[in-house]
């Protein structure tokens, strides 16, 4: 195809690249004890919560950033972020419904097509709003109660169910399990809380709609979802940030437990802004993600769409200790221009019978590069485990690049793995094909990857499949070179 | 008016420069049925190829009009709009995406292009259903991802529903006929018979004669190194079964400019 063309193509703009104006509660950029006691005191938390901080940050501070995974990117200056940004509210203690929420913010999520009100009645999804460190709203709260779920911001979740998040925080990804989990745990501002008691099946998706808006401000939000015995729960989270040259960072953590028969769907469609054409701008998305199936015969299953962010870091895993215990992964992650993608998933089976899924489909277009790094590990005790990888890459052009790291590690001998994995390129022949029979050149590479994606999308909730399929292929334009 | 008038077209191999076609002069009208055969090599497939505009190759000389239009101007894709249909020699296939989502694609791209409302799912499945009798088209076939898996049958079959479906003005048949067995060759050529109305132009190329019992021309043309050497009725066809390439390609080149008349009334 012409130069023309793809000139044409790559000026395709991201949509969701606009600041909102709106007063904003911002702390001075630089991280200590001081800023940490600052955030929680803001946040007004209870001693417990700040000892807990502190003990992370003390830890953050004897901790290296890691440097193995395959990115490349110049020193982040710790001091240079500001920790807590917050559209002030005119309500004491932020608002307590949907007709308290300042209208500059409800029309800024209608622009980003998470209108709250119309979703509240129209789509029956429940939505959680975080807008820099906190929640601005959370939908249909109501009508969850009824049933005794639990679906609130982190910080009402501190206030009002502190026993359960004393209990389950940090339970799964601990405190000091990685540099970028530790800094989270010091300085985390907000995010989302879920609890599902027993025998309980959410009857509606569960969503938070993550917004990055102030300049140099970092994101670290903290999601926690509990499901209790045979309680189902599906969740979903979105995220957009406004353009800007320099990059940011997002360091969010999320712990999912799910005791006996417990099953629990997350699901992902990430799209912060990745920066421009030449690489400049971004956000840096390091993100610790794991589940712990507790229980006997749970379920916890991963599926993410990841088309935005400069940078990809990020492993979503499944702890596999209850008997019988099922884990699985599905993946689309996508580097156009100048991104990198790091990420995979860790299969920790340590149970009997448990048994693990991971389908990784990796798209690199432009210069991207696209790693799949993923490790299985079959515990001494887990007598008949089972998993099934699949890695598949898809290339479009000749400047990109994609990379699969798989790590097995067996004690057991009674495991059995299966793994495939393959790499392929966007044909002249396939866009040919397309072309003859009428479509675009961006309609067909849209339509192949949406293809080639097709096993994970189809894990993907309905509604948002649609929305995924259509980012694809907005991710993509400009890539047929 | 005349449907598709190719006049001393060339057209090299972008890559190195070879050149493949060295003046082809060429006109079918509306409801004219043109076999074009050659022996491997003689430029065939590249004339399929330049007319539905594949990369890879460049027009050095010569012009191509189609239904008014400077067909050499437009990007593939619009081509295809206007209503020129490649039948592909190799089919290619395109995992994880449904013959029917592609179809349905490619249909409602084409009615968009030419003023008409798309189609929805509903109206789209009477269509296609109808059309895939026309083929014999197994209803399995329409579910699974385009050409995958297919048998070389199946991809030809799914060729011919195609084209029925995109109803195009020109239908350029790409050696249909290559890796079939003789059932398998009756199926598709029936059904390229049922899309003969009078009014849709086609371009069977074809290596062999036995293809052209099935699918009757109105005109036969000899291509051999790149230039029409000969042009008759159906009986062409029969006549070099029966004498071999070779019969064409010693003819001394004053029949070849003859020839070149005809083609060109």
């Amino acid at each position: 195809m012409s130069d023309a063309v793809l000139d044409r193509l790559t000026r395709q703009e991201y949509p969701h690249g606009f600041v909102t104006d709106i007063d904003t509660d911002v702390i001075p950029a630089g991280l200590s004890e001081d800023v940490v006691r600052l955030i929680s005191k803001k946040k007004g938390e209870p001693e417990w919560l700040l000892d807990w901080r502190l003990k992370a940050y003390r830890h953050w501070l004897t901790m290296e950033e890691p440097k193995w995974a395959r990115v490349t990117y110049p020193p982040i200056d710790y001091q240079k972020i500001v920790y807590y940004a917050a559209p002030k509210s005119r309500k004491e203690g932020g608002p307590k419904s949907l007709e308290e929420v300042e209208p500059e913010l409800l029309a800024m999520y209608e622009k980003l097509g998470v209108p709250l009100k119309e979703r509240e009645i129209l789509a029956g999804v429940a939505v959680d709003a975080v807008i820099d460190s906190v929640s601005v709203a959370t939908t249909f709260k109501e009508k969850l109660a009824s049933l005794g779920i639990i679906f609130c911001s982190f910080s009402e979740a501190v206030r009002e169910h502190p026993d359960l998040v004393k209990k389950y925080l940090g339970s799964v990804v601990p405190s000091s399990d990685n540099f970028f989990a530790a800094l989270n745990s010091a300085v985390f501002s907000d995010g989302s809380f879920c609890f599902v008691p027993k025998g309980v099946r959410c009857p509606m998706e569960l969503s938070t709609y993550f917004r990055i808006n102030q300049a140099d401000t970092g994101q670290f939000e903290r999601t926690l979802i509990v499901a209790e015995q045979g309680a189902v729960v599906s969740y979903l989270e979105g995220c957009t940030a406004p353009k800007r040259d320099t990059n940011q960072l997002h360091a969010a953590v999320v712990e999912l437990v799910a005791l006996d028969d417990a099953q629990i769907k997350y699901s992902t469609v990430q799209n912060w802004y990745p920066g421009d054409r030449e690489g400049k701008g971004g956000i840096y998305n390091f993100v610790t993600k794991r589940g712990k199936c507790a229980g006997r015969n749970s379920r916890i299953s991963w599926t993410q769409v990841e088309t935005g962010s400069a940078i990809t870091w990020k492993y979503p895993s499944c702890i596999l200790l209850g008997d019988n215990s099922v884990g699985e992964f599905y993946s689309v992650a996508l580097a156009n221009n100048y991104q990198q993608a790091d990420t995979g998933t860790k299969m920790i089976h340590i149970g009997k019978n448990t048994r693990s899924t991971i389908v990784s489909k990796g798209i690199s277009a432009g210069h991207g590069q696209n790693t799949y790094r993923g490790g299985v590990t079959i515990m001494k005790n887990a007598e008949n485990a089972r998993n099934y990888s699949q890695c598949d890459s898809l290339l479009i052009g000749d400047q990109c690049g994609a990379h699969t790291f798989p790590y097995i590690e067996v004690k057991n001998s009674s495991a059995t793995l299966e793994h495939e994995a393959s790499t392929s390129k966007i044909g002249e022949d396939q866009l040919f094909y397309c072309r003859q029979r009428g479509l675009s050149a961006e309609d067909a590479v849209s339509l192949i990857v949406n293809g080639f994606a097709k096993r994970v999308l189809k894990e993907l909730p309905m509604e948002f499949a649609v929305e995924a399929q259509k980012l694809l292929g907005v991710s993509l334009e400009g890539s047929v070179g | 008016m005349n449907l598709l008038e190719v006049t001393n077209l060339h057209a090299s191999i972008e890559e190195d420069g070879t050149e493949i076609l060295k003046g082809i002069d060429l006109v079918i009208r509306p409801g004219e049925v043109h076999a074009l055969m050659g022996p491997n090599g003689s430029g065939k497939s590249t004339l399929a190829h330049v007319l539905s505009g594949r990369p890879g190759y460049l027009v050095t000389q010569g012009s191509v009009r189609f239904d008014g239009m400077d067909l050499l101007a437009m990007p593939a894709e619009m081509r295809a709009r206007a209503g020129i249909f490649l039948a592909f020699q190799y089919p290619v296939e395109i995992p994880g995406v449904s013959n029917t989502y592609f179809l349905r694609t490619a249909v409602n791209t084409v009615r968009k292009h030419r003023g008409q409302p798309e189609l929805d799912a509903i109206d789209f499945l009477a269509l296609l259903d109808e059309k895939a009798k026309l083929v014999q088209m197994e209803e399995a076939l329409l579910n699974r991802s385009v050409n995958e898996g297919f048998s070389g049958g199946e991809k030809k079959r799914n060729e011919v529903l195609q084209m029925a479906v995109l109803d195009p003005k020109l239908a350029i048949l790409d050696e249909t006929d290559s890796g079939l067995d003789i059932d398998a060759l009756r199926v598709a050529a029936s059904g390229v018979n049922a899309l003969r109305d009078g009014k849709r132009g086609m371009l069977v190329i074809t290596h062999y004669q036995r293809l052209l019992d099935y699918i009757i021309p109105d005109f036969v043309h000899v291509l051999s190194d790149g230039k029409i050497v000969k042009s008759g009725d159906k009986n062409l066809a029969k006549e070099l079964e029966a004498k071999g390439y070779s019969w064409i390609e010693k003819e001394p080149p004053a029949s070849a400019s003859a020839v070149a008349g005809v083609a060109a009334r």
